[in-house]
């Protein structure tokens, strides 16, 4: 069982397009996945140029997967997947 | 909050930057509809070509041009753009008076209101709705309630008296939201703003669900007095606080940064407005004891006042507000530079008109310009303030902060003193009422504070983060 690392793009583009939302997901995680996941904010990641704006907000998972136009709650799917399913 | 309208909204404030630091934005504007919604692929409404006819009434808000006053249908996006003169010398800058604007493709004309019965009723033996009914609209026919729309009053007690949920209301959300009736539908079915009585509170801008009430901007406006190099102020609203990521400090150093020649806290100038406030209310209580006084630095309230109960004219404060006291600031240390207001608020480009403030930003669009301009707030140096404002002024974004800083002043100055003060947290329907209650002396009170958002500024219509 690896842990899951998580990058949110707080660059002002991505905050502005919902990452906002997504600054409290350490709040949101359920009990048993504390400490195995962890979570920082990032400055810009770039995404929003390289690929489009409109899949804003960008968050990188594991420093490779990306995730377009992500929210709280695909997000916490993704972890469960990664972690549960690795279990 | 996020939502497919504030995210369209935002995204096209952020291609409008690029483009224009780009150079592009006149050749590229009328691609714009078309980039975000190419043929063959996915539409949000019935089809592709319905969503660019949208988005090309979208960008004319971003332009600042009202879709009401529109001539030629057919005349493109460039064409405004370039009419305006934006790239070339002397651009004016000019609020528009009505700073909302109505999309008449994006409204969906949704059905007047109305309380109905679903198929979720079960035509139940005890019928509570029934009972409870005071005007004895409903019947239950074959098996299901029916309620006689000529006779419901939409009081709303059949809806909780169903044990099923059965009962739904369904409304006009731009109508119900509008605190002064100054919204309504056309004879097309479509919402149209009456101006005369619109008080620009920005209620039926968050409500429509449909997006499809929009602020006519000054985005383009500030860009491009920027790139003729004029001396633009960004002043910061207290309301800024937790609305990007980082300090106020940093938010004022990536002002800076994105091109603004000086930056400043508002909240200065809401110093000078607690400092003025107590003082012309000390004198009108010395005056008469019996009069009260209400709060003058929500532009929405005083328009309220202005225009639907002129009778409370005399009681709004005459002290400026924190906006034009930071602009009297800024004009002091450099006469020659133009102020742009940078806070949540609709209706302060209305007061910005009739005070001489340049520009209004919305954050949303300060947030624009910084994501154009590749600016992250949390990776700025903070801005070396000459001092920070006083909390209390800090503060006035807060439902009660006005009040608590007239207070805290005037203990200072005159110990024991006392205020019988109420808050009005957020104008609507119900509470239009209240302050005639408390303006007919049936509810007494001698300081009375009014937001026209609930809350707060904080709260504003264009805040970032509610």
């Amino acid at each position: 069982m690896e842990n899951v690392k998580v990058e949110i793009c707080c660059g002002t583009a991505c905050y502005l397009l919902g990452a906002a939302n997504m600054m409290n997901i350490e709040d949101q995680l359920p009990e048993s996945w504390r400490g195995r996941v962890e979570v920082e904010a990032k400055t810009c990641l770039e995404l929003c140029e390289r690929e489009n704006l409109g899949g804003a907000p960008y968050v990188r998972i594991n420093g490779t997967e990306i995730m377009a136009q992500a929210t709280p709650d695909k997000l916490l799917t993704r972890i469960g997947e990664l972690l549960e399913g690795a279990a | 909050m996020i939502n497919g309208s504030t995210f369209i909204r935002r995204e096209l404030m952020i291609r409008l930057v690029r483009a224009f630091d780009a150079g592009v934005l006149e050749s590229e504007i009328d691609r714009i509809p078309i980039k975000l919604r190419p043929k063959n692929e996915r539409a949000s409404r019935c089809c592709v070509y319905h969503d660019r006819a949208i988005l090309k009434y979208r960008l004319m808000a971003l332009l600042g041009i009202s879709v009401e006053e529109e001539v030629d249908e057919a005349k493109p996006l460039s064409a405004y753009y370039a009419e305006r003169a934006w790239t070339g010398e002397g651009g004016e800058s000019v609020q528009p008076k009505t700073p909302l604007s109505v999309c008449g493709p994006a409204c969906s004309g949704c059905p007047d209101a109305r309380v109905v019965s679903t198929q979720n009723c079960r035509g139940c033996f005890a019928r509570p709705c029934v009972y409870t009914c005071p005007k004895k609209a409903i019947e239950v026919v074959d098996g299901h309630s029916v309620i006689d729309q000529k006779l419901c009053i939409k009081c709303g007690r059949c809806i909780a008296a169903c044990p099923y949920n059965a009962i739904v209301k369904t409304t006009v959300p731009c109508e119900e939201a509008c605190p002064v009736g100054a919204i309504k539908k056309n004879d097309l079915g479509v919402a149209e703003i009456d101006f005369d009585r619109c008080i620009f509170c920005g209620k039926c801008f968050n409500a429509c669900p449909f997006a499809a009430v929009m602020e006519r901007s000054q985005l383009v406006d500030v860009l491009a007095a920027m790139k003729r190099g004029e001396k633009l102020v960004a002043m910061i609203a207290p309301a800024a606080e937790k609305q990007f990521p980082g300090k106020i400090e940093q938010l004022l150093a990536a002002c800076a940064k994105a091109g603004f020649s000086d930056v400043m806290e508002v909240a200065l100038g809401a110093e000078m407005t607690t400092a003025h406030e107590t003082a012309e209310f000390i004198e009108r209580m010395e005056k008469d004891p019996k009069t009260f006084m209400t709060t003058s630095c929500c532009p929405a309230w005083v328009n309220l006042v202005g225009k639907h109960m002129p009778e409370l004219i005399d009681h709004v404060s005459l002290t400026p507000s924190p906006m034009v006291y930071a602009r009297e600031l800024a004009k002091k240390k450099d006469p020659s530079v133009k102020t742009v207001f940078i806070g949540p608020c609709v209706a302060k480009r209305s007061e910005a008109r009739r005070k001489d403030v340049d520009y209004v930003l919305s954050f949303e669009e300060l947030g624009a310009i910084l994501a154009g301009r590749k600016i992250d707030v949390i990776a700025c140096e903070p801005w070396p303030v000459e001092r920070p404002a006083n909390p209390t002024a800090r503060n006035y974004a807060r439902s009660c902060g006005v009040t608590d800083a007239v207070l805290t002043e005037a203990t200072a100055k005159i110990p024991g003193f006392k205020l019988d003060s109420k808050q009005i947290n957020g104008i609507d329907k119900k509470t239009c009422m209240m302050v005639k209650l408390h303006a007919s002396g049936k509810v007494p009170v001698n300081f009375l504070e009014v937001m026209a958002c609930p809350g707060g500024c904080q709260n504003g219509p264009c805040s970032l983060v509610k």
